[in-house]
C-alpha cells in the first residue's frame, strides 16, 4: 500500500484559495458592526469546520482500521487527526484574533463555538502521549483507533453541551455575524470554505505521500543491509519510536 | 458476541479427527524482530508435544499463540480445528493453559478464584468439580486461604486446578513442573498427565523428562527457527542438550 | 450474563475485604473540601460556586478510582483470564462501568452530605441533586472503564488516564454544573432547566456506553 503526491490537486487549491482571498478582500462587503476586522470570520470558521470534518473523517478511518485490521487505514486516521490538530491551531489563533478585535479580549468564553472547539482541541492533543505510550505497534495503532472512534463521538456532543450551556446564560454574541449573511457574503463564504477544504485534502495526501516514500525508503534499506523485513501490509509507522519524522 | 455454551460446540465438519493444533509456516514479529519464524507442525488429538529450545527462541510466545492471547504475524494456526484468529472463541472454552503466572486474583481465596473461573466457563456441577480437583492437588485444606498468602508450591497446584476445571481437550503447560518439590511433583504429573480424549502441548527445560513423555517434539534454534519439528522418536536427548549449549545452531 | 455477574461479584467482594477504593475517594473528597474552604476563602457555599466545588472534587475522586479499577487484572498478568475464557469484552467492560458507578454512588453517599454540612449548604435541591449525580455517575463510569482499559496497557497509565480522562469528562461537568447550580441557589432549589441537562447526561451515558461496548473488544486483543 502506497500512497502518491498529488499532482492536480496543489494546483486547484491555490486556485481555489486565492479565489476566496480575492472575494474576502474586494467583493464581500465590510460588517457594519465590527468592520474590516470581521473577513476574519471567511478563514476562521472555514477552517474551523475542515477540522471538526476533519476529526469524524478519522473516526470513520479509524473504524475502517478496526474492522479490517490494514494499517493503512490507521495511517490515514493518524494524518487525519495530524492535519485536523494543525488546523485546530490554526482556529484558536483566528479566534483570538478575531475576539481582541472585537472585545478586547484574547479569549472570550461566551462564544459557545471557540470554547467547545479548544475542548476538542485539548483531547485530540492527547492523541500524541497515548501513541508514544504504546510501544508494540499492533496494539498502539488499535488503541489509537479506539480513541480516535471515542473522540469522533465526543465532538457532536462536546458541541451541544457546551451550546447549551452558554444559551442558558449568556445569548449568543455571533448571531449577529453569521444569522445575516448575504448572498455576497455566502458566495465568498463558500469559496473560502471548499479552499479550506481543499487545504486540508491537499495537506493530508502530502503527507501520506511523505511517510510511503520513507517507509519505501527504510525497507529497500533493510533489503540491502540484509537485515529481516516485515512482512505483511505496510509498516509504515505512523509514530515511530525513533526519531524517523518530525512530527 | 457469542455465549459461552455456542462456542464449546465443534465446528461443523470438524469432529474429533480435527488435529489437536496445525501450524503452517507461523511467524511471530516483536515489533520489527522475528521472534518466531517458519514454524510448522500438526499435533494429532490425544498426542503430546514438547516444545524445547533455549531461552528467548519463543517457546513462551507459541504458547501463547495457542492459547488465542497472542496474534499469529504470518501464517495459519488452527486449534482444535478452530483456525484463529477468527475462531478465537470458539476454541477458548477446550483449551487449559498454564503459564508462568498463576492467573489468580490475591485478594481471593483459591476457591473463590476456582469459582470465578467456572462461571467464566460455565462449568457444570461447578462445586463437586472444584472439591474434587481441590482433593486431587492435595490443597482440600487450603481451599479457603487467600491466594496472597499461598508458597509458591500451592499457588503452582491451584494454577493447576484453575487450568483443568473446564475438563479441556487441549492443555498448554508452560513449565509445569516450576516452583515444586517431589512429592507435589508427582501429584502433579498424575493430574496433567496423558489422558483420552486429551491433547497436551508442554513446553519445559527438562528435555530427558520430555522426550520419555511426549510423541512428538518441537526443537526450537535461539532465533526462533526450527531445528525438528517431528516424532519424538527420532530426536535423542544428546541432541537436544546440543542444541541448549549452543554447538548446533 | 454469568461472566458480567462473575466479574461484578469478584470486584465487589475484593473491595469490601480489602477497602482500596472507596475509603480513599471519601478521606480524598473530604481533605479536597477543606482545601477549598481556603482557597476560596469561604465558610458557606450557594449557587454555581457551591457546584463547581463538589462536582470538581468528584470529578478527581472519580480519577482515584478509575486509575484503580482495572489493578487487579493488571497485578495478576494483563486481561489473560477474562481472555482465554469463552466470553466477550462486552461482559467485562459492562461489569466494570457497574463497579465504577456503585463506587461512585457510595462516594456520594458520604461525600454529598459532608460537603452541605461544611459549607451550610441549602438542602432542599440534594434529592434532584442524587437524581443528576446517578446519571453522571454512569457517564463517568462509562468513559471511566474505557478509558482505564486503554491506559492499563500502556507506559505511564497513572498519567495517560487522567490525561484522556478530563476533556472527555467536560460535558459531564457542563450538564451537571448546569443542573446542580439552581438546584444548590441561596434561595432554594429551582427546577427550570433540570430537564434539559438531565437529557444532555443521558444522552452522553447513552453514547458512551455505545461506543465502549462496540469498541471493548479491540482493546481487550493483543
Amino acid at each position: 500500500m502506497s500512497f502518491n503526491a498529488p499532482r492536480i490537486l496543489p494546483a486547484m487549491t491555490v486556485l481555489t484559495l486565492t479565489a476566496g482571498l480575492a472575494l474576502v478582500f474586494f467583493f464581500a462587503p465590510n460588517d457594519a458592526d465590527q468592520g474590516f476586522i470581521q473577513k476574519i470570520f471567511y478563514l476562521h470558521v472555514p477552517i474551523a469546520i475542515c477540522a471538526l470534518v476533519g476529526f469524524i473523517v478519522a473516526a470513520v478511518q479509524a473504524i475502517m482500521h478496526l474492522r479490517t485490521g490494514e494499517s493503512s487505514w490507521d495511517v490515514r486516521s493518524y494524518v487525519s487527526i495530524h492535519i485536523s490538530v494543525i488546523l485546530g491551531v490554526a482556529v484558536l489563533i483566528t479566534g483570538s484574533i478575531w475576539a481582541r478585535a472585537s472585545w478586547g479580549k484574547w479569549f472570550v468564553w461566551d462564544e459557545p463555538t471557540l470554547v467547545s472547539f479548544l475542548i476538542v482541541f485539548l483531547l485530540y492533543c492527547t492523541y500524541y502521549p497515548l501513541r508514544y505510550a504504546i510501544e508494540d505497534r499492533e496494539r498502539q495503532a488499535r488503541y489509537a483507533s479506539v480513541f480516535a472512534v471515542t473522540a469522533g463521538a465526543f465532538v457532536p456532543l462536546n458541541f451541544i453541551a457546551v451550546r447549551l450551556a452558554e444559551t442558558l446564560v449568556h445569548p449568543r454574541v455571533f448571531a449577529t455575524a453569521e444569522g445575516g449573511l448575504t448572498p455576497k457574503m455566502t458566495v465568498t463564504f463558500l469559496v473560502c470554505l471548499a479552499g479550506m477544504a481543499l487545504l486540508w485534502l491537499t495537506l493530508a495526501r502530502f503527507e501520506l505521500a511523505a511517510k510511503s516514500t520513507r517507509a519505501r525508503l527504510g525497507r529497500l534499506r533493510r533489503a540491502l543491509e540484509g537485515d529481516e523485513v516485515a512482512v505483511g501490509a505496510s509498516r509504515i509507522a505512523p509514530v515511530p519510536r525513533q526519531a524517523e519524522e518530525a512530527g | 458476541m457469542e455465549s459461552a455454551v455456542e462456542s464449546s460446540a465443534a465446528l461443523p465438519a470438524q469432529g474429533a479427527s480435527a488435529p489437536a493444533i496445525a501450524l503452517e509456516r507461523l511467524r511471530r514479529d516483536y515489533g520489527e524482530r522475528p521472534v518466531l519464524r517458519d514454524v510448522s507442525i500438526e499435533l494429532p488429538a490425544g498426542e503430546t508435544l514438547a516444545v524445547l529450545g533455549p531461552n528467548g527462541a519463543g517457546k513462551t510466545t507459541l504458547l501463547r499463540i495457542l492459547a488465542t492471547l497472542l496474534r499469529p504475524t504470518a501464517g495459519a494456526v488452527s486449534v482444535l480445528g478452530a483456525p484463529l484468529p477468527r475462531y478465537a472463541l470458539r476454541a477458548r472454552g477446550r483449551i487449559g493453559y498454564l503459564g508462568h503466572q498463576p492467573l489468580l486474583y490475591r485478594e481471593l481465596t483459591v476457591r473463590e478464584n476456582l469459582w470465578f473461573n467456572a462461571r467464566l466457563h460455565a462449568v457444570e456441577r461447578e462445586p463437586t468439580r472444584i472439591e474434587e480437583l481441590l482433593a486431587r492437588a492435595g490443597l482440600a485444606r487450603r481451599g479457603d486461604e487467600l491466594v496472597r498468602n499461598l508458597s509458591a508450591g500451592m499457588l503452582q497446584r491451584a494454577a493447576i486446578c484453575r487450568t483443568l476445571l473446564h475438563e479441556p481437550e487441549l492443555l498448554l503447560l508452560d513449565e509445569p513442573r516450576s516452583h515444586l518439590d517431589a512429592a507435589a511433583s508427582a501429584v502433579v504429573d498424575e493430574l496433567l498427565g496423558p489422558a483420552p480424549g486429551r491433547s497436551r502441548v508442554i513446553v519445559t527445560h527438562e528435555p530427558e523428562a520430555a522426550l520419555a513423555d511426549a510423541d512428538r517434539v518441537l526443537l526450537l534454534r535461539a532465533d526462533g527457527g526450527v531445528i525438528h519439528a517431528g516424532a519424538a522418536s527420532e530426536l535423542s536427548a544428546g541432541d537436544v542438550r546440543a542444541v541448549y549449549t549452543g554447538t548446533v545452531r | 450474563m454469568s461472566a458480567f455477574r462473575a466479574v461484578l461479584a469478584k470486584d465487589l467482594r475484593t473491595e469490601l475485604r480489602t477497602l482500596e477504593s472507596v475509603p480513599a475517594m471519601a478521606l480524598f473528597a473530604a481533605t479536597t473540601f477543606v482545601l477549598f474552604r481556603f482557597g476560596l476563602d469561604r465558610t458557606t457555599l450557594e449557587g454555581a460556586l457551591a457546584a463547581g466545588v463538589l462536582l470538581a472534587t468528584v470529578l478527581f475522586a472519580a480519577i482515584l478510582a478509575i486509575n484503580r479499577v482495572f489493578v487487579a487484572e493488571r497485578e495478576q498478568g494483563g486481561f489473560d483470564v477474562i481472555r482465554l475464557s469463552p466470553v466477550d469484552g462486552a461482559s467485562l467492560y459492562a461489569a466494570k462501568v457497574c463497579v465504577l458507578a456503585i463506587y461512585l454512588g457510595a462516594l456520594e453517599l458520604i461525600a454529598v452530605p459532608v460537603f452541605a454540612v461544611l459549607f451550610s449548604v441549602e438542602a432542599g435541591g440534594l434529592p434532584a441533586l442524587a437524581a443528576m449525580l446517578l446519571l453522571a455517575n454512569i457517564g463517568l463510569a462509562a468513559v471511566g472503564a474505557l478509558v482505564s482499559s486503554i491506559a492499563v496497557n500502556s507506559r505511564a497509565r497513572d498519567l495517560i488516564a487522567p490525561l484522556l480522562l478530563l476533556p472527555l469528562l467536560v460535558p459531564v461537568m457542563i450538564a451537571a454544573a448546569g443542573a446542580a447550580e439552581p438546584l444548590l441557589a441561596a434561595g432554594g432549589p429551582s427546577y427550570a432547566d433540570f430537564g434539559q441537562w438531565m437529557g444532555i447526561l443521558a444522552l452522553y451515558d447513552l453514547v458512551f456506553i455505545a461506543v465502549g461496548y462496540a469498541v471493548y473488544d479491540f482493546l481487550l486483543e493483543d
